[in-house]
């Protein structure tokens, strides 16, 4: 048999270089010391954070999850310390496992929030790239800033100004053409797309004839949607240039497998991180050890790599 | 102790009576470090659907054996009855912060720690009667039906005082768990106000156990049961309110005192 060169995980996220290509996807990994003890932190190609905003928030009321066939739905209601207190409290821990640190932001009610956490992430070192949140679900708006195309570019253009870091826009699934909005993300200067954030959905439970989320719906995440997410980001893929980093139900190497054919740099992992949390770890390793029984040996010749469909 | 993952060979996995099935695993590791009133999550069977692990509470630990009671009531639970022992099953734990007991007075006066259980909340006190068993605690069980009594041999063996209530007469007294714990009270006043309340339960009986304990000014620690997706800390999704704002039940809880919760 032929040995082959070890693989070559590493990929390029705009200036962002990480070591391999599976990271957490925000709001499934909390700041990570919730995880010590449960994995090797250092061995993730990158952690992105909970979602920050500028103040606290408290988040939504209770029930906040409920389980769906295959998925989940969550209404959290971006629950979170307020930007201060992560520098102080969270970004500490963070800093020290020496991996790639990615910053999730969102505005609470004006787009301008986003402007004044940018100019407090930009300062510091080890915050390697900031992800603009503007696709979570559950803010209890009309629309979000990522189903507009002309919004998505004006605040990412403007964010754009504000700092060098690598800077990831999340777009979210609730929309009737994800690859316009990427597209927008683009062409206003974002170094990469994360997607999908989750899709809005609602179950009831029949016996109280209520939902069985307390703020009515959330958003579904989990093996449910992985067929959605790895379709939008093929169709993402041929239509921008940028890396996209993609996630939506992967639980293990095949189905992050499924999103680098379909055109992914890097893979999230999100949901899982709740039920197996070295299923982020054990895709590194099944990564490795595809590209090496493949005698492939960089990500790129995987990278959106699929063929037409044989009968 | 920090939680850790792991795959934990099963013991037995037997049908206790009704619903009810009481599982051993072998894990040094979590029957070294776990407390009573902690959890363990299980993943109950190998596939997606459920896809979430089921928080389960320790029942007892033995030796290098946990065991755990549950009963079946979905499909998670019905998947957990089917695995057969010598099969390893997938768990994390010991999670959650466990009942406070080490501040009890160390006196040996009879019935001055009550536990309150209804039915599967037997499992948690069991654990916590045998680290405070030298406190002689009563324990109050309340269940649906006869069959539906859960471990009071066991609280017995410990050396408690049980008194069991069922709400259709069956055994016992008749009536709620709650209705027991007042008249227990009152009919006591005169040996003294007991100093501690412990009780695990329906939330219905918890809340009316919180009422009960703050009308008699005991203190009271609750363990929580709720829905969770990851069980240590980091979704956010099984919040309650307390005092001090929005407080994680597996995290911060399962246990938390009365006085903290605001119900």
């Amino acid at each position: 048999m032929v040995k082959h060169a070890k693989p070559n995980l590493s990929v390029n996220i705009g200036s962002l270089v990480l070591r391999n290509p599976v990271m957490v996807a925000s709001g499934t990994f909390g700041y990570a010391e919730e995880f010590k003890g449960l994995l090797d932190l250092k061995k993730l190609g990158a952690i992105v954070t909970k979602t920050i905003t500028i103040k606290p928030r408290h988040g939504n009321i209770s029930p906040r999850t409920c389980e769906t066939p295959a998925g989940m739905l969550n209404s959290i209601g971006l629950e979170n310390p307020g930007i201060d207190s992560f520098i102080k409290n969270k970004l500490p821990f963070l800093k020290k496992l020496g991996i790639p640190i990615i910053v999730s932001i969102a505005a609470e009610d004006d787009p301008g929030e986003f402007y004044i956490l940018v100019g407090q992430l930009d300062k510091i070192n080890e915050v390697c790239a900031i992800e603009l949140n503007i696709s979570c679900p559950n803010m209890q708006k009309n629309k979000l800033i990522s189903q507009d195309a002309g919004e998505t570019s004006a605040l990412v253009s403007a964010v754009r100004k504000l700092t060098k870091k690598c800077l990831i826009t999340k777009l979210s699934p609730n929309v009737t053409s994800i690859s316009d909005i990427a597209l927008a993300a683009q062409e206003a200067g974002s170094d990469a797309v994360a997607l999908i954030n989750t899709l809005s959905g609602m179950s009831i439970d029949v016996y109280k004839r209520a939902s069985k989320i307390g703020s009515w719906v959330g958003g579904l995440s989990g093996p449910a949607i992985r067929p959605i997410a790895v379709k939008m980001v093929w169709e993402a893929y041929n239509k921008i240039k940028i890396p996209i980093i993609g996630m939506g139900g992967i639980m293990d190497i095949e189905n992050a497998l499924e999103f680098f054919f379909a055109g992914s740099t890097a893979i999230s992992v999100g949901t899982a991180n709740f039920i197996n949390p070295r299923a982020s770890l054990e895709i590194i390793s099944g990564l490795e050890k595809y590209m090496a029984d493949n005698g492939i040996l960089n990500l790129s010749n995987i990278t959106g790599k699929l063929k037409a469909c044989e009968d | 102790m920090e939680a850790v993952q792991l795959k934990a060979k099963i013991i037995s996995n037997k049908k206790l009576k009704c619903n009810y099935w009481y599982l051993e695993f072998d894990s040094r590791i979590i029957a070294k470090s776990a407390l009573p009133g902690q959890f363990i999550e299980v993943k109950t069977g190998n596939g997606i659907d459920p896809l979430l692990r089921r928080p389960i509470s320790v029942h007892s630990v033995s030796g290098t054996q946990v065991k755990l009671v549950y009963e079946v009531i979905g499909k998670g639970t019905q998947i957990l009855s089917e695995r057969k022992p010598g099969a390893f099953l997938d768990v994390i734990g010991p999670l959650g912060n466990g009942f406070e007991y080490n501040r009890l007075t160390k006196k040996l006066d009879k019935q001055k720690t009550i536990l309150v259980a209804g039915g599967m909340g037997v499992a948690p006190l069991v654990f916590l009667a045998e680290k405070i068993k030298s406190h002689r605690p009563v324990v109050l069980i309340g269940a649906r039906n006869k069959e539906q009594v859960l471990c009071a041999q066991e609280f017995k063996d410990l050396g408690c005082k049980v008194i069991i209530t069922t709400d259709d007469g069956s055994l016992g007294f008749k009536g709620r768990v709650t209705e027991l714990l007042k008249g227990f009270l009152s009919e006591n006043q005169k040996t003294g106000k007991p100093e501690h309340i412990y009780a695990c339960g329906p939330q219905p009986m918890l809340k009316t156990v919180v009422q009960i304990s703050r009308e008699n000014n005991i203190a009271s620690q609750l363990s929580l049961e709720t829905h969770m997706a990851c069980g240590f800390g980091v979704c956010l999704g099984c919040v309650v309110s307390t005092k001090t704002g929005y407080k994680r039940v597996c995290k911060d809880g399962p246990v938390f005192m009365g006085k903290e919760l605001i119900w």
